[in-house]
Formats: structure tokens, C-alpha cells, sequence
């Protein structure tokens, strides 16, 4: 096979991956496996079928391609392939908005009603964005990558800080926060997928207009502004489109960890390709592996389930424990 | 004959420490210029001045009007630069990384034109990397990377070139090969600046800019004497230039006078043969 007709191939895999996993997240749940055809005949599996598990099963695939998408973006628009949307504090910020959000709520009973928890998407998207805001100001803006990194730390921890207190304060928050901060694509409705299937659209297009200027930057700074390359604006609306992706995803689904970093790279290792193509692919990959994840997390204790964030960091922390011995390997040699 | 380039005070301070220290310069047109010097002497630093991608005080005028005059993508078709030891894009196949050399030819979400494939496939020919397009740069040794890095400038089709250490890591073929690129877009009637740590590649130039200091020493044809001279100062007279067929050939006097290492240096644990035959002059 070809490097050109990789990518295609492994779209039409992903795709079809998705349309599997959406099938099989339809049949699945606490009240056991059902074929999501005879669900039909039953009024009440139907409509759990249509208000809880088809919902739910959008929203896994589309915080997955939000954070594949958030990620692909990041380490382009850095230059660096450890860089994900948690960097630059994108994603504490997310977290202290939904956090300060509850507490002007007034505690838990916000986060189990699904239009209030699309209210909180508007504070995660002003918290990612506040937290991009301080880590750029920290960083006197883009142009040091090094810097950025740096600020982005140091503002995710800060901000990570400040969420514990605000938590802190109230015991219902606090209980409120903890499933949030777990990652869960459970108790979301159809207003979640609305809102994230908009900010995918929005973001999703932003960086596939932006996916020249990304493969500019690869070659370094210098040269993509000897390519005569508008840097700033560029940046600008990528940073932008990189906190909507990632604001959408924390304020749905909690801080779900390495889906945004994993993405890319095995979209990397599979099928090497311009941005444009690594950017949708990586949307893609993150939105199959963020399914596979919310399947297995419902399946393996059913009728119980584990919070899908914790079985993500548990793969992705693996997956990247693999990746640094493999480069190690490779890199032992030089 | 008109400049392709020319800075007045051109003058670069990096962490505190001035690199290029004022230097006016005229290239011009339809020449090849070779910048020479020591390390440290701000040869890169003055092309990366040239081409607007760093920092600097002084003004630099692009074909008789200032840079900043110009529209980037427009300025981005006139003057191409090629940075030392580019890296990044491992990723990408070699076609679409030199199809970024046409990013300022192409239209916002344009597909790629058939000038743009047409110039992509010229270039790939012209550094004999055209075998490679499907493959990705990251596949690629050093010396290969290095081709396409230079079919990347050459698809820009800018008639002002400017090129850092164009010759790392090629061999003495493709080196040859770069030398019959350059006199031919010089023929062309295009401006090449490249910077040159083979000494006796850039005294085949139309013109050696010889820098030292962060300063131009020297700008002459190597014809000169002068030129000549120059270089062997900058170099603290540590090589010999000698015309051989046509050509001058530099060779590296292995010690100065007042040089101390004059036995060979020793390695612990290596004891050389009693009679093995040296190569000493």
C-alpha cells in the first residue's frame, strides 16, 4: 500500500468503526444486551435505546474526535508530539469553569439535569478560554514554544489548584466534581451531542482551513514565515479552535486523560499524512477509541460501569509507557 | 545592474550578545554569492536577516524596494530561504513537502494548480529526488533529507535564493550536481546567496562575501587576489588556495607556526606500530 492511499483506507476503518461501535452502543447497557432491532418492539427498551444509550453513545464518539481533533491541532501548532489539550490550560480551565458554575448553582443536583449540564459547556468554553488567556499572557504570547509549554504547566496547576478549593468549599459540589473529574460519558442527553457535534463542525473546519499553515510550522518557524504564511491570525484562530474542541469535551464528559494525546500518534505511526488529513483522521481515531473505552467501561462490570476517564488513562498511560520504551529501543542504538 | 538585495546597518543582537554588528551589503542580480567565514562569524545570522525571519535593526531593500513594502505571500514568491539544518515534517511524504514550497503561489483552500505540480516535479528532478515522493522525509538519510529539502526551495521559483549550508551532508556527486544547479539558475538570470563552509565550493562562486565578527571583511570575485587573501585572514591562515585545472583548491595546513600539537595526539590505550608508513608532509 501506498503512503497516498493509507490515510483513505484508514478513514473508511474508522468510520466503520464508529458505525460498528454505535450499533453495539445502542445494545449494550445495564439492562444487558439487547439487538438494537428488536428494541424496537418494547416501548421501554426503545426508549432506552433513544434518551440514554444512542445519546450516550454520540457523546462518547464525539468527546473522543473533540479531543483527537484538540490534540492533532496542539502538536502541530507546537511543533511537539507530547503536546495535548491539556496543555496550555485549556482543559483546568474547562474544569474550573464547570466547577465555579456549581457552585453558583448551588451543588449536585445541576450536574444530573441534561440542559443544565449544557449550561455548563458556556462555562467550560469561558474557563478554556480564560486558561488559554493566562497561559499566553504568561508565555508574552506564541512565538517561544518552549515558553508556551512552560506557562501551560504552570497555569494547569494554578488553575487545577483553585478548582480544589472552590470544590473544596461545598461538600455537594465536591461530590458533584468527583464524577466530573473522573470523566464520564454517562447522564448526557441529546443537548450534549447538539452542542459538541456543533463545536466539532466549527473547530473541525477551522483547523482543516489551517492544516497548510500547520504543515508550514512543521518546518519550523522560520521557514513558514519565509513561505510568507499568516502566523499570528493563524495561531490565533487555531488556539481558539483548540479550546472550543477542548472545552466542549470537558464540560460534557469530565477531564478525560491521553485520548487527545494517543490520537494522533497512531494516526502518525498508521498513516503519515499532511495536517489536514492528520487533523480529521485524528478526530476520527480519538472518537473510535473514546467508544471502544465507554463500551468496555459499561461491559466489563455490568450492571455496574467504570468512569470511561478511568479506563482511558489506564490505556493511554500504557500506550505511552509502550511508546517511550519503544523510543527508547530505537533511540538506544545513536 | 540592479540589486536583488541590498541592506544598509544591518545590525542583529542575540541574547545580548551582537551577532551582526551593522554590515552593508549590495547582491547583485543574476549572480551567485558565496558567504564564507569562521564559525560564529554571522553568516547565517545575515541571511536569516536577508529573508526577514529574525529579528533586526537596518533596512533591506528587495529588488529596489523595502521588504516590509512588500505583501508577504508576494515577497514569499521573490525570496526564497533555506535554513541550516532544517528540520521537522518527518511526516510528510516528500511530494507534499516540497508542494509547500508553492504555499505562496497557491490560493486560500486551492487545490494544488498544474503549475504547482509542474514546479513541484521540476524541482524534484532537478536535486534527483523524484524517486523518493512517495516515500516520507522521516525514511530518508541525512544527505537525501537534505535534497528535498532543496527541491522545497527550488519549487518556490523565487528569483532571489538564499541558501544556509545548502551542501550539509551531501556527498562529492551531489555536491557537483548543487554546483551545476546553482551556476545554471545564475544563467537564469536568479540570485543564489548561500552560505558555504567548503572554501574551495565557494571560490567557485561570481562573488565570495567573506565575513568575520559579525562584519564583511571582504566582498570580491575570487578572481581577486584580494578576495583571496581575505579568506586565508579570516581563517587565521590556517589554509593554502591553489588554482588546479581552472579551479581553486583549498587545502588545510594541518598546524600554524606557534601551533603547539605538533606530534600526533595520542590515544590512551592505542599503541601505533612500530614502522607504519605516514602521511606526513
Amino acid at each position: 500500500m501506498s503512503a497516498g492511499s493509507r490515510p483513505v483506507v484508514l478513514a473508511v476503518a474508522l468510520v466503520a468503526l464508529a458505525v460498528v461501535g454505535g450499533w453495539l452502543g445502542v445494545g449494550v447497557g445495564s439492562t444487558g444486551w439487547a439487538w438494537p432491532g428488536a428494541a424496537a418492539a418494547d416501548a421501554v427498551a426503545a426508549q432506552i435505546a433513544w434518551d440514554i444509550r444512542l445519546p450516550r453513545t454520540a457523546v462518547a464518539w464525539l468527546a473522543g474526535a473533540l479531543l483527537g481533533l484538540a490534540g492533532a491541532v496542539a502538536q502541530g501548532l507546537f511543533r511537539n508530539p507530547l503536546a495535548d489539550p491539556f496543555l496550555l490550560g485549556s482543559a483546568s480551565g474547562a474544569a474550573l469553569g464547570v466547577a465555579l458554575a456549581l457552585v453558583g448553582a448551588g451543588g449536585a443536583s445541576m450536574a444530573l439535569d441534561g440542559w443544565s449540564r449544557l449550561g455548563l459547556t458556556g462555562a467550560a468554553f469561558a474557563g478554556a478560554l480564560a486558561g488559554v488567556g493566562l497561559t499566553l499572557a504568561l508565555a508574552r504570547g506564541v512565538q517561544h514554544t518552549l515558553r508556551l509549554l512552560l506557562a501551560g504547566v504552570i497555569v494547569g496547576v494554578v488553575l487545577g489548584a483553585a478548582r480544589e478549593l472552590v470544590t473544596l468549599a461545598d461538600p455537594a459540589v465536591l461530590q458533584a466534581m468527583q464524577g466530573f473529574m473522573l470523566g464520564s460519558t454517562a447522564l448526557s442527553g441529546w443537548p450534549a451531542v447538539v452542542v459538541m457535534a456543533a463545536a466539532l463542525g466549527l473547530s473541525g473546519l477551522t483547523a482543516l482551513g489551517l492544516g497548510r499553515v500547520l504543515d508550514g510550522l512543521a518546518l519550523g518557524e522560520a521557514t513558514a514565515r519565509s513561505l510568507g504564511l499568516p502566523l499570528g491570525a493563524a495561531r490565533l484562530a487555531l488556539v481558539g479552535a483548540l479550546a472550543l474542541a477542548t472545552g466542549a469535551a470537558v464540560a460534557q464528559t469530565g477531564l478525560i486523560a491521553f485520548v487527545g494525546l494517543a490520537a494522533p500518534h497512531l494516526v502518525r505511526a498508521i498513516a503519515p499524512a499532511r495536517h489536514a488529513s492528520l487533523v480529521l483522521l485524528s478526530a476520527l481515531m480519538g472518537g473510535a477509541l473514546l467508544l471502544a473505552a465507554d463500551l468496555a467501561a459499561r461491559a466489563l462490570i455490568a450492571p455496574q460501569e467504570l468512569p470511561v476517564g478511568v479506563l482511558t488513562a489506564l490505556l493511554g498511560g500504557g500506550y505511552l509507557l509502550w511508546l517511550m520504551h519503544r523510543r527508547g529501543v530505537l533511540g538506544g542504538g545513536s | 545592474m540592479t540589486a536583488a538585495l541590498r541592506a544598509t546597518g544591518l545590525a542583529v543582537s542575540l541574547g545580548g550578545r551582537e551577532v551582526l554588528a551593522g554590515v552593508d551589503v549590495t547582491l547583485a542580480a543574476g549572480r551567485w554569492t558565496a558567504v564564507v567565514g569562521p564559525n560564529g562569524a554571522g553568516k547565517s545570522t545575515l541571511l536569516r536577516a536577508l529573508a526577514g525571519v529574525v529579528p533586526h535593526r537596518g533596512a533591506v531593500m528587495l529588488r529596489d524596494r523595502p521588504r516590509e513594502a512588500w505583501q508577504a505571500r508576494e515577497r514569499a514568491r521573490t525570496l526564497a530561504w533555506l535554513g541550516q539544518a532544517e528540520s521537522g515534517g518527518e511526516d510528510l511524504r516528500v511530494w507534499d513537502l516540497v508542494m509547500l514550497g508553492r504555499l505562496p503561489h497557491q490560493g486560500w483552500l486551492a487545490a494544488p494548480s498544474a503549475a504547482d505540480r509542474a514546479a513541484v516535479t521540476e524541482a524534484l528532478h532537478a536535486t534527483q529526488a523524484w524517486a523518493w515522493r512517495e516515500r516520507t522525509l522521516g525514511s530518508l538519510s541525512g544527505g537525501e533529507r537534505q535534497r528535498v529539502r532543496l527541491a522545497r526551495l527550488l519549487a518556490v521559483q523565487a528569483p532571489v535564493l538564499l541558501m544556509d549550508e545548502p551542501l550539509a551532508n551531501l556527498d562529492v556527486p551531489h555536491q557537483a550536481d548543487w554546483l551545476a544547479l546553482v551556476r545554471s539558475l545564475a544563467a537564469q538570470g536568479r540570485t543564489v546567496v548561500s552560505v558555504l563552509h567548503e572554501v574551495g565550493m565557494a571560490l567557485q562562486a561570481d562573488a565570495v562575501l567573506v565575513m568575520q565578527s559579525g562584519r564583511v571583511v571582504h566582498h570580491g570575485p575570487p578572481a581577486d587576489a584580494a578576495t583571496r587573501a581575505a579568506v586565508r585572514t579570516v581563517f587565521d591562515d590556517r589554509l593554502d588556495i591553489h588554482p588546479v585545472a581552472g579551479a581553486w583548491v583549498v587545502v588545510p595546513r594541518t598546524a600554524s607556526p606557534g601551533f603547539p600539537p605538533r606530534a600526533a595526539p595520542t590515544m590512551p590505550g592505542f599503541t601505533p606500530p612500530h614502522d607504519s608508513p605516514g602521511e606526513h608532509a
